[in-house]
Order: structure tokens, then sequence, then C-alpha cells
């Protein structure tokens, strides 16, 4: 591998919910600029790794490291881990009645700022900024009034994701089936949301069942998650691969899979 | 999470502080002779101390209410003192300049600058401490526009008429168990005359403070809003934070003559107690008003403080097409109790009600929401609509509705929704995965979830009462 620092390294990491081990020894290195995808069949483990690397509580690191930017990311509060650039995408975004989508994004994105040292950003510069963001990913510019995710549809959540993303500007970028349920259109305009963020400091990590999306992205690295840990790795080849066999010969006896491998 | 939440509800009292004032004040007790001396303090004509006595009589017949969801040891009324006033009051200061500075600090440190050059452009203030007014501003500017509002003690005297009128027409004196006490030992509170087709120039305010240890502070309020007339009133209240638990006892009656408007919002943040129930005010409070034909009155109510509340803030729609409504926010964490709601009670024709409440339980507290709709056989097309959420944070805390209702017309059109819903775990997730943290958190889903009562509010309250649920809710996420 070349001689950047990482911007993100997963090493050996077990991790349990509700005492279940779900992820079992996974590795994973991101380097700054870099769209890793994430495939693997349902209930693998995929959300749940957004889930630890982010650090939702229920869900406890057993042993190994994740390291972001240098910083211990295993030791950190959910919403410091946020502030050193960590973003997730939610696979089922949910709802906060009564609060403005407006207000949410700027003292999320003031309370990002207030971290860094940073004054709180001007309501009027944060409305324009807003505005562009709605823009962007096709959504209505009313859509900032009404409280986050609330009455939304399935796709409009995927999108209100993507704007908070654009907002919040992160460093990695995690987006949990944020394809899943869209049609075509709404799929080029996550793509394009992604594709307009890509830059050398700053990585995607996108985890989606279809190859279809990746049409769209092209990512660096294709890696296979099953039963917790990362079984196959490759270039974006690797999903066209997947999407003309599946899952299932990954997923045989060790042995079978150290053939492949 | 839970805990986090309890550690972020556990915060200061901001208001706890205690005035370095010297008071005169009562020897705790409670008899004829107390109330008769009450009446010499406030030197009024006899009428008013036979109408305080005749109220004490029906009191000692009557029985302390026992309905409610609430729980407390039986106050003991011989224990208080029923009227404590800062000995520089004693000369009735003529203007601010003869108040008492250590008065205007304390207000001042409450956020209530009470020179008028500081105050909010806009709003006039009558502050009350203890069993006194200490100063009420604006009032020349009133006077021009014909509104008067003064010291209700001030009024007895100069508007006798206005006030026999009046006093106890909404509320009878043997209405309930604290109102019949409140009409035997009131002390003060605001007196507010609106003439016909006036819009009060200024938001209409009334601060009330308790100072002063073991006593007891009982308010009287009335509004009276002539034909075609349009008032908004606030009321706003704090305590020190003592060990004992202190009672406040009020009785508001507003009186919305035809066409009139009478807006009235109360932002209460008595001291609630500590967080294992200690001390705190018992806040024990009448509130009704009357609508004559096509009047309108708003009730809009912030609860955050006091130990124990009992309160239903009330609308008797008297006249055709008359309007009552009530909006309600109640917080309640550690152990505070709030038994809280309001009674509509359609009368005329075509009369509408609507009733909002958002109740917020934390921490081990337990909150009831408890309303009446009643449509009487003369309300002819009569509607109400009815909705009351509750929002839990964490496992231990209560919340309850008992909502009634009592048709007796058919054309009637009674609407009632409820929902219970928590501060759930992937709320706060997502805010803390945006780089919120869980205070923050908290206090904005609490909001979002109160925002139909806020935007009733006028702005600049809005804004407080927001801050207000803020400062409670600090702490209880860690
Ligand atoms: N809260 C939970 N309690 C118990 N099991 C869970 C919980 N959350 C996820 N799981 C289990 O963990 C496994 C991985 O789930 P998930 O990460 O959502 O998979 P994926 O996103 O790859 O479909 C599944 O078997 C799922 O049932
Ligand atoms: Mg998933």
């Amino acid at each position: 591998m070349s001689n950047t620092q990482s911007l993100l390294t997963i090493e050996e990491l077990y991790a349990s919910v509700e005492e279940k081990q779900i992820i079992k020894g996974l590795n994973l290195d991101v380097k700054p600029g870099e769209v890793h995808a994430i495939m693997g069949p349902n209930g693998a483990g995929k959300s749940t790794l957004g889930y630890v690397l982010s650090g939702r509580d229920g869900y406890s690191v057993e042993s190994g490291s994740a390291v972001l930017d240098g910083q211990d990311l295993l030791e950190m509060e959910t919403e410091d881990r946020a502030r050193a650039g960590l973003f997730l995408a939610f696979q089922y975004p949910v709802e906060i009645p009564g609060v403005s989508n407006l207000e949410f994004l700027k003292a999320s994105v003031d309370a990002q700022r207030e971290a860094r040292g940073e004054e709180a950003i001007t309501s009027a510069e944060f409305l324009k900024e807003a505005k562009a963001a709605c823009k962007q990913v096709n959504l209505p510019v009313s859509f900032l009034k009404r409280g986050v995710n609330e009455g939304f549809s399935g796709g409009e959540k995927k999108r209100n994701e993507l704007m908070q993303m654009l907002l919040l500007k992160p460093k990695l970028c995690i987006l949990d089936e944020t394809d899943s349920g869209l049609d075509i259109d709404a799929l080029q305009v996550v793509a394009e949301g992604v594709n307009s963020q890509r830059s050398a400091d700053r990585s995607f990590i996108v985890v989606t069942h279809y190859q279809r999306l990746l049409d769209y992205i092209k990512p660096d690295f294709v890696h296979v998650l099953s039963d917790g840990k990362i079984v196959k790795s490759g270039d974006a080849s690797l999903a066209l691969e997947l999407e003309a066999q599946g899952y299932a010969w990954l997923q045989k006896e060790p042995a079978e899979d150290e053939l492949e491998g | 999470m839970t805990e986090q939440i309890d550690k972020a509800l556990a915060r200061e009292y901001e208001a706890g502080f205690v005035s370095d004032v010297e008071s005169e004040t009562f020897e705790p007790g409670l008899n004829e002779d107390v109330i008769r001396r009450i009446s010499v303090m406030k030197g009024e004509p006899e009428w008013m101390l036979e109408w305080r006595l005749s109220a004490f009589r029906e009191w000692l017949e009557m029985e302390e209410p026992e309905w409610a969801l609430v729980d407390y040891p039986k106050v003991d009324f011989q224990a208080i003192s029923y009227y404590s006033a800062p000995k520089s009051m004693k000369d009735k200061p003529k203007s601010l300049d003869e108040v008492d500075p250590e008065l205007l600090r304390t207000y001042e440190k409450l956020g209530i600058p009470l020179i008028e050059q500081q105050m909010l452009a806009g709003i006039a203030v009558d502050a009350v401490f203890d069993s006194v007014s200490v100063v009420t501003t604006f009032r020349e500017k009133l006077e021009e526009a014909g509104v008067i509002f003064c010291p209700i003690s001030e009024a007895v005297h100069k508007y006798p008429d206005l006030v026999k009128k009046y006093l106890g027409s909404v509320v009878p004196k043997k209405d309930n168990y604290y109102a019949a006490l409140n009409c035997a030992v009131f002390t003060d509170g605001s007196f507010v005359y609106i003439p016909k087709g006036t819009r009060c120039p200024m938001e209409l305010s009334t601060y009330f403070r308790i100072n002063e240890q073991n006593t007891g502070q009982f308010e009287r309020t009335l509004i009276v809003a002539d034909e075609g007339s349009h008032v908004s009133y606030l009321e706003g209240c704090t305590a020190p934070q003592r060990d004992e638990n202190q009672l406040h006892a009020a009785v508001v009656e507003l009186v919305a003559m035809d066409n009139a408007e009478i807006k009235y919002s109360t932002v209460q943040n008595w001291y609630p107690g500590d967080e294992n129930g200690k001390g705190g005010i018992y806040n024990f409070v009448t509130k009704r008003g009357i609508c004559h034909t096509s009047a309108k009155i708003s009730w809009t109510q912030v609860e955050t403080g006091s130990s124990v509340t009992w309160k239903y803030p009330s609308c008797v729609l008297k006249g055709d097409n008359s309007v009552g409504e009530f909006y309600s926010v109640a917080l309640t964490r550690g152990r505070q109790q709030a038994d809280t709601g309001t009674k509509m009670i359609h009368l005329g024709k075509n009369t509408k009600s609507t009733i909002i409440t958002k109740g917020i339980s934390a921490g081990r507290s337990n909150n009831s929401y408890r309303g009446l709709v009643r449509m009487n056989p003369g309300a002819q097309g009569a509607r109400n609509f009815t909705q009351c959420d509750s929002l839990l944070i964490g496992d231990q805390c209560g919340a309850h509705t008992f909502p009634y209702v009592e048709s007796r017309n058919p054309s009637a059109i009674i609407e009632h929704e409820a929902t219970t819903s928590k501060v759930s775990d992937e709320q706060m997730y997502l805010c803390r995965q945006r780089g919120l943290d869980p205070e923050k958190a908290v206090s904005m889903i609490v909001n979002g979830f109160c925002k139909e009562v806020f935007k009733e509010l006028p702005m600049e309250f809005a804004v407080e009462a927001g801050k207000l649920l803020e400062i409670s809710l600090e702490g209880s996420v860690g």
C-alpha cells in the first residue's frame, strides 16, 4: 500500500450487541480520498459496523481497534466521534417531530464548529448553504422548515441524510444502504451527491446491495462482508462478479474460502 | 441512556437565591383576627373585610380535596404566616427612586429590570414581592389609553365599584377549598381593566416572587376586558430554594365581555424541590374566565416548577359564538407532581374550545392531565377539540390522562386525541451522531414536542420558555 497516512484503520475488531457477537475479527484500512464499497448478505453485520464505529449505545466492542485520523475512536463519546469528522447516513432515518430540519442542522453544524473552536455560523450564511444543499439533493426548500424526517417518504428521508452530509462536511462518510428503495432518478441524486463531495481529504464507505449504485459511484475498493468479517476484497470488478454470482460462493466452508481468496 | 437523561435533569434552580430585605411578617397562624390584621395592613374598607370573613367561615366548613393524583403531607394551615412585606414598603414609595434598591436588584437578578428604560419595550410589569406589590411600571402610558393596571390592593380603594362587581363573579367564594382560603387571606396580585373597544397598547405582566420563609403567598388577580377590547397578559413566578414546602394558593378571574379577547400566559417556575422531593412550592391555583358573546379567552401555560401543582385554568363559554382555548406544557422531573388541565363549559350556541396539552415527565415524577369538556343543553352546534400528548423521559416516571366528557346536546361535536411517546434511543443517537451533546439533544427534542404550545406565547416569552425548558433539562443527560 502507499505510504499516505490512513484516515481509518480497523484492526481485528470484535463487537457484539445484546451479548451476541456480530463483528468477528474485521480489518479495514481507508486512506484519505478513497471510496470503499461494502457489500454482503442481509444480516452480515454491515449496519452494525456503522453503529459500532459511530458509538451507538448498546453496541459493545470486545476487542480490536479503530483509529480515525490518529484518534482512538472507540474511546470517544458518540458526539465526539461525529465532531472528529465521522458521519453516518442511516439506513432507517428516525423522525424528530416538531424540530425543524433547519434548526436541527444548524445546531449540529454549530456543535461541530464549536468543537473545532470556531464561532457559530450566522443564520443568514447557514440558510444560504442549506438552500444550496436542498437544491443539490433535489428536495424543495420547504423541507428545511419541516420536522426532521417528519412524514417524509422513504426516498425523501434518504435525500435528507445526504443533505446533512453536505452541510456537515465530514472526513469520513458511511452511507448505509442509502440507495435502497430509491428509483433510478433518486439513485443518481445520491451518486451525484457523493461524487460532488469526493476529494483528496474525504473518504467514503458505501454500504450497498446493488451494483447499480456503483455504476455511478466508482469505488476504489469493494469488500464483501459476511458473518462479521471481510471475506473478500477487490476492485470495482468484484461488484460485477457479485452481481452475477451472488454471495453464496463466498459463504462456504473456510477451506473453500481460502481457495477462492 | 436513562441514567444520562436523569443526570441532565438534575439541574440548578437559578432563581433559588434569597434577598436580604427586612420584612414585617405575621406570626404563623390563621383565624379571624389574622384576617382582620391583613385587612388593616391593606387599609381596606369594611365591605372587603366582611367579604374575607364570610369566605373564611365557608372555608372552615370545607374539606381539602383529595381527588387529584398528587401525594403530599397535609398542609398545616396554622404553621403558615399569611402576611409578609418588606419594611421599606410601609411608607408606600411614590416612585422607583424610593423603592429599596435590594428589591430592584432582586428583580434584575431574575431578568426583570423594573427601570422603565431598561425594560423590554412594550411590556408593563407589576412586581409582587411576598404579600405586596413593589412597583407597577408604565402606568401613565397605560392610563393615557384608559387602561387600568395596578395592584389589586390599590384597586380596592380606587375602583371599588369595579372590584365589587367582578371580584368573585367568576370563581365564587366557596368554589373550592383553596379558592375559599384565598378569598379570606389574599394579599396582592394585579387588577386590569381594559375599556370598551380598546386594544391594550402594551403586554401586561405580573411577576410573583416569594422570598420570606414560612409564608404563604395568596395571589389574587382580576382582569376585566370590556366590550370589543383586547389584552395580552403574562404572569411569571419564582421562589428561593428551601427545604420546607411553601404554599402558593392563587385565584385568577377573567371577564371577557362581548367581542373582547383576553390572552393569558403563565410561565410558572416556582422552586420545584430537590431531587429527593425535599422542599418546593405547593401551587394550588384556581383560574377561570367567563366569555360573553363572541368573546375569546386563551390560556397558555408553561409549568416547569413547583413540587405539587394543582391547577385547571378554565373557560365558561356563556355567550353564543364564544371561544375558549387552553395550551399547556407541563414538565415534571425529580419528584415533582403535577395534576393540571382545564375545564371548558359550553353554555352558548356555536361555542368553540380547543385544548392542546403537552406533558413531559422525567425522573420519578408524576404528570397528569385532567380535563372536563361539558356541553350544556343550550350549546347547540358547539365544538371541542382536545389533544393530549405525553412524552416520557426514562422509565420511572408516570404520565396519566383523565379526560371527562359530559355532552347534553346531541348536536355538539367533541373530538379527543391522545398520544404517549418516549424520547427514544434512536432520536438521541441521531442527534449525537450529528455532533450534539446529550443535553442539547434532549432539550431540542422536548422543545420540538412543545412547539404547538410555544407558538401561542407572546414572542418575547416563547424564547424565555424555551430557555427555561433548557435549564430545566440541564444535566438530564450525561
Ligand atoms: N439490537 C440487536 N439485538 C440482537 N441482534 C441484533 C441487533 N441488531 C442487529 N442484530 C443482529 O445482528 C446481525 C447483523 O445485523 P445488521 O448489522 O443489521 O446486518 P446488515 O446490515 O448486514 O443486514 C443480524 O443477525 C441481526 O439480527
Ligand atoms: Mg443493514
